[in-house]
């Protein structure tokens, strides 16, 4: 396998985001996690739609296309159903792909073709500047919203699993480890995987996750999720997470005789989703974060990650297939063999 | 049996009519294909009920299927010669397309006082009740129950006899026009291969259709039509839709590409996405896609990624995608966009045909956005329009629309099965391997404007394409000067495949001062109208436009040429508009209409007459 640096993927455009913007970061991670994952840049194809994350095609040495407004996850789904052999990314913001593109969204989860989507949630339209989005919470002001929104936030999670998504990962942008990890298992994944990058657009919604990112609360309002271990989380990593009834509940290890034996332990592949659901909602009200009551940290790494038939391949197979049921092999061989006549 | 009167004719139209689930669709098909194997050129109509879910007997639930046989057959024809009606429905909704003294064969059986009620007859005796008892030659035939005394053995249910009654009465038409049964039985069995019950049964109520003609309407008058002496070779019988589709994949098989339909169902286009996914054996891929916006946007994602790709629709899935088509133009990607078009605007008439969407695909885009607009002009013709579309699409890097429209996608005609080695070369305007180093993805061919396409997956040849301005280096851009330089490339690229497609062919005589002229799907009507007229003899030439952005090289220096100019379209106008925006010192008559319909070649006459006597 040729080794491959960050430099083999960076093109020679300069990053054009504002100083301080999550985007830079993620950016850096997405170039190192190609790298890491060895696939050449040629048999790589990043395809955006419209916003401030959407201009990443432009900074990948790689194939690349800067579609239309939420348009760029059915670009890339055409891209991938034609070309099976290639790696395919999706960068989209959470305007792109849950309002203008949110169709299309749902329906790459329902086909689970084999994009690698990494979606930039900074929570605001940063490239209109500054309002509110899908997944603003209720009663941000901004600049469309000057008394605060009215309306309900999705969680990307909730709309992608209950979408039939087969890949959900979270991530916050200046994470660099996790994120790249979590962009390795996407692409890994044979299938639809989403990664939220939890990104802070300085200008517009500065510190708009800080209720979880900010480094003073972090340890304490986020749990790494790692298959087949244990859910232990805080700075002291002495909290953990049981299950009590139907509900997610946090405990303190050596409290009531708890004991690290007592903790779940996450299981990725469970194909049924409602548990998975639960984890990728924890810390969420039906606001958003605000007003979040069940004080459960939020989940970041990879939530779901289970098989399924990817739709590129099944369409390739389906073609493999039928070409065996029939004789004619070209376009002149069918209509001979249908109904014909001759004129001598 | 008397010797029965034999018509000798060089055409002949025959309309099938009745309930929506009588079978109209198939005993026309069956009936034009026979007249074709037997050396009849032929066109079709079929005119699909107005509710889909009309109740059995009523007027909205009437289906139709209209075929012209004969020698020169151009269109499906203004009205026919013998109309079949299977119900009082289906007189009521057809009287009006039969001609006086023409013959009106119905089922006698369905002609009674609760079917009659049904199509909102008041009294029992209908011919007289709608003033038509002395216009015709009526042939009542009792279609249902000679269908059922046929098939009274077979142990049938009802409703099983009952769908034979189509092929009942399809055997009395086959009796009419002195057809020979062989064909319609190869016909019917390969048709019902799997089903050999009601195969029996359709070969059974055939003969006894055809033979009770033979025996007790020995003084109706039989036609026997002429045949044409067509080019040598292998024929089939295809619907525009299917046409389109077959010459998108010979542009395939002939560039060595995979053929890539991303589409959304939506009527009269939907059948090219049916053909299309029944052709998967073929290797062809066809994504049904979540909307239209999608349909495009797949087929985008297809071009960049190689494929030939397609998008197939009508006008309202034209409005949807035209951003996408906007990010093609930019993007310089190969993508055919078929607009089959119905008539408008919003929902309008979905199963109807017109010609309205011409300056949706010309102009309706956001920014200057040119791309190739040209129109086919018979079903058949579908096949090399598709052909050519994706030839201009490859070979120019650009987007181009195809317009058809209703009556050209579900009508048919006979396609000559093409010799691939015949049709021409198709070289895709793509970068090779061997530009690793130098490839420079933004710079253009000096003569044609064309930009090489990298396709993905190629080693050292990696880029970026979007929607965003840049300069020739691939820079995004706002500089006043790269955007008008940029428009102006992109509009240049597309006037110079005037300089590659066939120049504007003027028919008709020499020395005329009537030109009259028209686009698309009316050709036919056109032609049989000068025709007509010649015939009479009037001056008259004629051209057809198969190309529209970019006009033929030759159209201002034709038009110039003529006194008068008539354009005929189905629409408020708007060819006759953009030639006057393009020629300059033309002055164009207009003959339109815009009613869903096809023209009828007599008004086409009607309204040169007014033009050549001023
Ligand atoms: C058809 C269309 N509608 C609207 C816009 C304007 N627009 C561009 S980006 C954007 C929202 C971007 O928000 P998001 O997707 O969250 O990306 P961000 O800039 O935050 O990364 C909007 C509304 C557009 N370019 N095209
Ligand atoms: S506006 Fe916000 S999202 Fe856009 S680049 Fe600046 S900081 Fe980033
Ligand atoms: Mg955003």
């Amino acid at each position: 396998m040729t080794q491959y640096t960050q430099a083999d993927f960076k093109s020679d455009q300069p990053l054009k985001f504002c100083a301080g913007c999550g985007d830079h970061a993620v950016a850096a991670s997405m170039q190192r996690a190609m790298a890491e994952l060895g696939i050449a840049p040629s048999q790589t194809a990043v395809i955006s739609g419209i916003g401030c994350s959407s201009r990443m095609p432009y900074y990948m040495n790689t194939y690349g296309m800067h579609t239309i407004h939420g348009r760029g996850l059915a670009i890339a789904t055409g891209l991938k159903v034609a070309r099976p052999d290639l790696t395919v990314w999706n960068v989209t913001g959470d305007g792109d792909c849950l309002a203008i593109g949110g169709n299309h969204f749902i329906h790459a989860m329902r086909r689970n073709i084999d994009l690698n989507i990494i979606l930039f949630n900074n929570k605001i339209y940063g490239l209109t500047k500054g309002q509110y989005s899908p997944t603003s919470d209720r009663g941000l002001v901004t600049k469309s919203s000057p008394w605060g929104t009215v309306e309900d936030p999705f969680c990307p999670a909730e709309l992608c699993i209950g979408a039939r998504g087969t890949f959900f990962a979270r991530a916050i942008d200046g994470d660099i480890k996790n994120s790249i990890a979590a962009m390795k298992a996407a692409v890994s994944h044979k299938g639809a995987s989403v990664v939220e990058m939890l990104c802070n657009c300085v200008i517009f919604a500065d510190g708009i996750h800080k209720l979880v990112t900010d480094p003073a609360v972090r340890a304490d309002k986020t749990i790494l999720l790692e298959d087949g271990k244990p859910m232990i989380y805080g700075k002291n990593r002495d909290k953990g997470l049981v299950l009590d009834g139907w509900n997610i509940k946090s405990v303190t290890i050596g409290e009531n005789g708890v004991t690290e034996k007592d903790l779940l332990v996450h299981d990725a592949k469970m194909v049924d989703p409602t548990f998975h659901l639960k984890l990728a909602m924890m810390g969420y009200s039906p606001y958003g974060y605000a007003g979040a009551t069940d004080e459960l940290p939020i989940a970041l790494g990879v939530i779901r990650d289970v098989e399924g038939i990817s739709y590129d391949e099944a369409v390739a197979g389906q073609i493999e297939e039928v070409k065996g049921k029939k004789k004619a092999r070209t376009l002149r061989e069918l209509l001979l063999s249908g109904d014909t006549w001759e004129v001598k | 049996m008397e010797n029965p009167k034999i018509i000798e004719a060089s055409e002949v139209v025959v309309r099938f009519s009745g309930d929506s689930g009588d079978g109209m669709q198939l005993a026309g098909t069956i009936f034009s294909t026979v007249a074709a194997i037997l050396g009849n050129e032929i066109s079709t109509f079929p005119d699909y009920p107005a509710e889909m879910r009309a109740p059995r007997g009523s007027l909205g639930g009437v289906s139709s299927f209209q075929v012209h046989v004969g020698k020169k057959v151009y269109t499906p024809g203004d009205q026919c010669d013998v109309l079949v009606a299977m119900n009082p429905a289906a007189l009521k909704q057809n009287v009006k397309f039969l001609k006086k003294g023409g013959v009106l064969i119905y089922d006698e059986d369905t002609f009674i006082q609760s079917e009659l009620a049904k199509a909102k007859f008041a009294t029992l005796d209908p011919f007289t009740e709608m003033g038509i008892a002395d216009k015709y030659q009526f042939v009542g035939v009792p279609v249902s129950e000679s269908t059922k005394a046929s098939l009274a053995d077979t142990g049938m249910d009802a409703k099983s006899v009952a769908r034979c009654r189509n092929i009942f009465a399809l055997g009395f038409v086959f009796w009419l026009f002195n057809r020979p049964l062989e064909k319609a039985e190869e016909f019917l069995t390969s048709k019902f291969a799997k089903k050999p019950e009601i195969l029996q049964a359709n070969l059974k109520v055939i003969t006894d259709g055809f033979n009770y003609g033979a025996n007790t309407h020995a003084s109706v008058s039989t036609y026997r039509v002429e045949s044409r002496q067509a080019e040598p070779g292998i024929y089939c019988d295809v619907k525009g839709n299917a046409a389109t589709a077959y010459g998108l994949v010979a542009a395939a098989e002939k560039a060595g590409t995979r053929l890539f339909l991303g589409s959304y169902p939506i009527t009269p286009a939907t059948d090219i996405l049916h053909e299309l996914s029944k052709l998967k054996f073929l290797g062809v891929t066809t994504v049904q896609a979540e909307d239209e916006i999608s349909g495009i946007c797949t087929a985008l994602g297809a071009a960049f990624g190689g494929a030939l790709a397609a998008t197939s629709t009508s006008g309202p899935g034209i409005a949807l995608k035209s951003e996408a088509i906007g990010l093609a133009v930019m993007a310089e990607l190969p993508l055919v966009v078929i607009d089959v078009m119905r008539g408008g605007p919003s929902t309008g008439l979905p199963t109807k045909t017109e010609q309205t969407d011409l300056m949706q695909c010309i102009y309706g885009r956001n920014g200057e956005s040119p791309c190739v607009v040209m129109a086919a002009s018979s079903p058949v013709d579908c096949f090399y329009a598709a052909y050519n579309a994706s030839k201009i699409a490859l070979e120019h890097n650009t987007p181009v629309i195809l317009l058809t429209d209703a009556f050209l996608g579900n009508g048919s005609s006979s396609l000559r099965i093409p010799d691939p080695e015949n049709l021409p070369d198709i070289k895709a305007a793509i970068a090779t391997p061997d530009m690793a180093g130098s490839y420079e993805p933004y710079a253009r061919d000096p003569e044609t404007f064309v930009r090489l396409k990298a396709i993905p997956g190629t080693e050292g040849l990696m880029h970026r394409l979007g929607g965003l301005e840049k300069d020739e280096h691939g820079a995004i851009s706002t500089n006043p000067e790269v955007h008008q330089k940029m428009v102006r490339n992109r509009q240049a690229k597309i006037d110079y495949i005037a300089n590659v497609i066939s120049e504007l062919e003027v028919m008709g005589d020499a020395d005329a001062d009537t030109l009259v002229i028209g686009w698309g799907g009316t050709c036919g009507h056109i032609s049989a109208a000068v025709e007509n007229l010649r015939a009479q003899g009037m001056k008259l030439a004629q051209a057809h436009f198969e190309y529209i952005v970019p006009l033929p090289k030759n159209t201002a220096e034709v038009l110039r040429k003529y006194k008068n100019i008539l354009c005929c379209e189905l629409n408020n106008g708007q060819f006759a508009a953009y030639l006057r925006s393009k020629v300059e010192g033309i002055s164009v008559k207009e003959f339109t209409e815009v009613k869903g319909q096809p023209f009828q070649i007599r008004d086409i006459e009607e309204a040169i007459v007014k033009v050549v006597k001023g």
